[in-house]
């Protein structure tokens, strides 16, 4: 009965209450919205870091100056210390990294390009091939597609590094976004020995070991760490999968940040409520007074206004929550040029979160007026005009 | 302790009084609405209570309808003690018990006529399977069917005050609180809700408390209590017959 007091109350002020219900939709919307944006862009940045997250790279020691190194005498890691990884990590992969980057010729057009030496064995290990084959014969050059795709290469080109030769397109890789082992989108695959004998490099500048089984990732890290760091630290270990953590983490921070400001609209919604409820009380003195006298209890009284509310926040976060999907389509479209992540559940969640805040927030702003209504004193209620 | 409360109410009245006084603490001083009040009303009692503005009748008729408590004293409702009660059970005892007219006639602007009626019913049981007993009253009141279903605001004031005394009736309470029921009708549909109050009062034994200022009026009652400056007077003609119940 309480109900339909409610009930009959908001649909004769409709227009009051559409009012309210239009900030608590608006409030809805927003942050439904951001929070899909924002957890489809953690979506889309961990997609486009590949799938990394099952390596470990081993980096020779620059005294803090983070990986890379790229000095004008990097240190590198000897032949000796890639035996002594391999020795320990076994069974698992270690796939020792030669890399650098040269000035290129193809056909007429001068270039600087990312150069890996690889051993052929371990090349299918990291990478996959779109067109052509994996290397033949020292000679032989692999391509990565963003490299191919800007300079125009296909199977069958002709590559001149510098000074050191030239090399034979056998195939063309498949892309494999940004990576913290190595990047050969924008850059070419050769086989180690050619480069060695083309840079003249004695030792390797990182080593990535392959771990199948994800929970040995820690043991394995500390074991390198045990035999290759004992006397001096040698070699910087990372294991790719806590650098994907750290950074999906930032972007989830930031992610729940932008919500919360999203969150602001729906207390200015909340206080709109407040405002129509508050309203409403004083309009119904009188009537308070009279549901009093005939035997309303209190919290009668109480509970009569908070539905009122609820049914407020019930409608309007219902109209927010579908309204949202269309803004969270609309605000992925515009951002990310892509809705490929709308319809996963870690997106849809955010609906049921964002109807969730809009009724809390409804009923909250509620109390304060049901808690007024019910306090008021029949006698003076009743003689209020 | 609550035994001993309510010894005081155990005299077969069904309204006592006990030396009550009641203050209304304002800005500009204490106001003493009530000065040491003592009254019995007996069941099937018909009483008019009439005394200038401002003397005490609406805060004698609130604290009979346990809308207020009594500042001192003892007020005692079917046998009950009212001090100490909570909000809460002074609510129900006014639901269960007491049925109250008003001069604006109050019924609830949301609700048609019927569902006016059913709606201390509901309060009570909490059940909606009323709607038989609440046209019985409502045609009790000699209202015509084809009005059950009309708001308050479709209907006149006669009409209205028919509404609001089968609202007050429907949970059969024992005790009717009336203030200035005929105040906003005219001379002739007033007459006719003191008939209704009078053959309640005659053919149902309910006790009724009517506040009035008009003499006409309160001749219907069994008596007359007269109020001035928070005190009763008793009227020399009406003081022997008084004597005897008090």
């Amino acid at each position: 009965m309480f109900f339909d007091f409610a009930r009959r109350n908001v649909r004769l002020h409709w227009l009051r209450s559409l009012l309210a219900m239009l900030g608590i939709i608006i409030g809805v919307v927003t942050i439904v919205s951001i929070g899909i944006l924002g957890n489809s862009l953690v979506l889309a940045i961990s997609d486009s870091l590949s799938t990394v997250g099952d390596s470990i790279i081993v980096t020779p020691h620059t005294g803090g100056m983070g990986f890379g190194g790229g000095g004008s005498a990097p240190e590198l890691i000897s032949d000796r210390d890639v035996e002594q990884i391999r020795r320990v990590v076994a069974p698992q992969v270690t796939v020792p990294v030669y890399s650098g980057s040269a000035r290129m010729k193809i056909g007429a057009e001068d270039t600087v390009g990312v150069i890996y030496g690889l051993k052929s064995d371990d090349i299918p290990i990291l990478l996959e091939l779109a067109e052509g084959t994996y290397l033949r014969g020292s000679s032989s050059a692999m391509v990565g597609s963003r490299f191919a795709h800007d300079n125009h290469i296909k199977v069958g080109s002709r590559i001149s590094v510098g000074d050191k030769g030239s090399l034979r397109v056998v195939g063309i890789l498949e892309e494999r976004g940004m990576g913290f082992d190595i990047n050969p989108d924008y850059g070419i695959v050769v086989e180690s020995k050619w480069f060695e004998n083309a840079f003249g490099q004695n030792g390797y500048n990182l080593v990535i070991v392959k771990v199948k089984q994800l929970t040995q990732i820690e043991e394995v890290k500390s074991d390198i760490e045990r035999q290759l760091n004992r006397r001096e630290t040698v070699v910087d270990v990372i294991d790719t999968r806590a650098i994907l953590d750290t950074i999906l983490t930032a972007f989830g921070q930031i992610s729940t940040f932008v919500t919360a400001i999203g969150g602001i609209s729906l207390i200015v919604a909340g206080v709109s409520i407040l405002n129509v409820m508050l309203m409403s009380v004083t309009e119904r003195i009188k009537e308070i007074g009279v549901l009093r006298s005939i035997g309303t209890k209190r919290k009668e009284i109480r509970r009569m206004f908070l539905y009122e509310a609820l049914i407020l926040g019930l409608i309007g976060s219902s109209i927010g929550g579908v309204l949202s999907i269309f803004g969270g389509y609309a605000i992925s479209t515009v951002m990310l040029q892509t809705t490929e992540y709308l319809f996963v559940p870690s997106s849809l969640i955010f609906i049921a979160y964002g109807v969730a805040f809009g009724i809390g927030t409804s009923l909250l702003s509620g109390l304060y007026p049901a808690w007024k209504a019910s306090n008021l004193n029949p006698i003076e209620a009743l003689r209020h005009e | 302790m609550e035994e001993e409360l309510n010894e005081i109410c155990s005299n077969g009245s069904i309204i006592r009084f006990r030396e009550v006084t009641k203050i209304y603490p304002l800005e500009g001083g204490d106001v003493r609405a009530l000065d040491g009040v003592s009254l019995d009303i007996v069941p099937g009692d018909f009483i008019a209570i009439m005394g200038p503005s401002g003397s005490g009748k609406s805060t004698l008729l609130n604290l009979m309808g346990c809308l207020d408590t009594p500042t001192c004293g003892d007020l005692c409702i079917k046998g009950r003690n009212t001090r100490g009660m909570t909000d809460e059970e002074l609510t129900v005892l006014r639901r269960d018990h007491i049925g109250f007219i008003f001069q604006q006639f109050n019924l609830l602007p949301l609700l048609n006529a019927l569902e006016n009626v059913q709606y201390p019913l509901i309060l009570k049981t909490g059940s909606r399977n009323c709607i038989g007993r609440c046209r019985e009253v409502l045609a009790a009141m000699n209202l015509d069917e084809s009005l059950f279903s009309h708001k308050p605001s479709e209907l006149s004031g006669g009409q209205q005050q028919r509404v609001a005394i089968a609202r007050a009736l429907v949970n059969d309470p024992e005790i009717l609180l009336a203030d200035e029921p005929t105040g906003n009708l005219d001379s002739k549909t007033g007459t006719a809700i003191m008939v209704l109050l009078d053959d309640l009062n005659r053919n149902q034994g309910k006790t009724i408390i009517m506040v009035t200022h008009d003499p006409a009026i309160a001749k219907y009652a069994r008596r007359i209590i007269r109020i001035v400056d928070g005190k009763i007077s008793i009227p020399e003609e009406q003081a022997g017959a008084l004597a005897n119940v008090l």
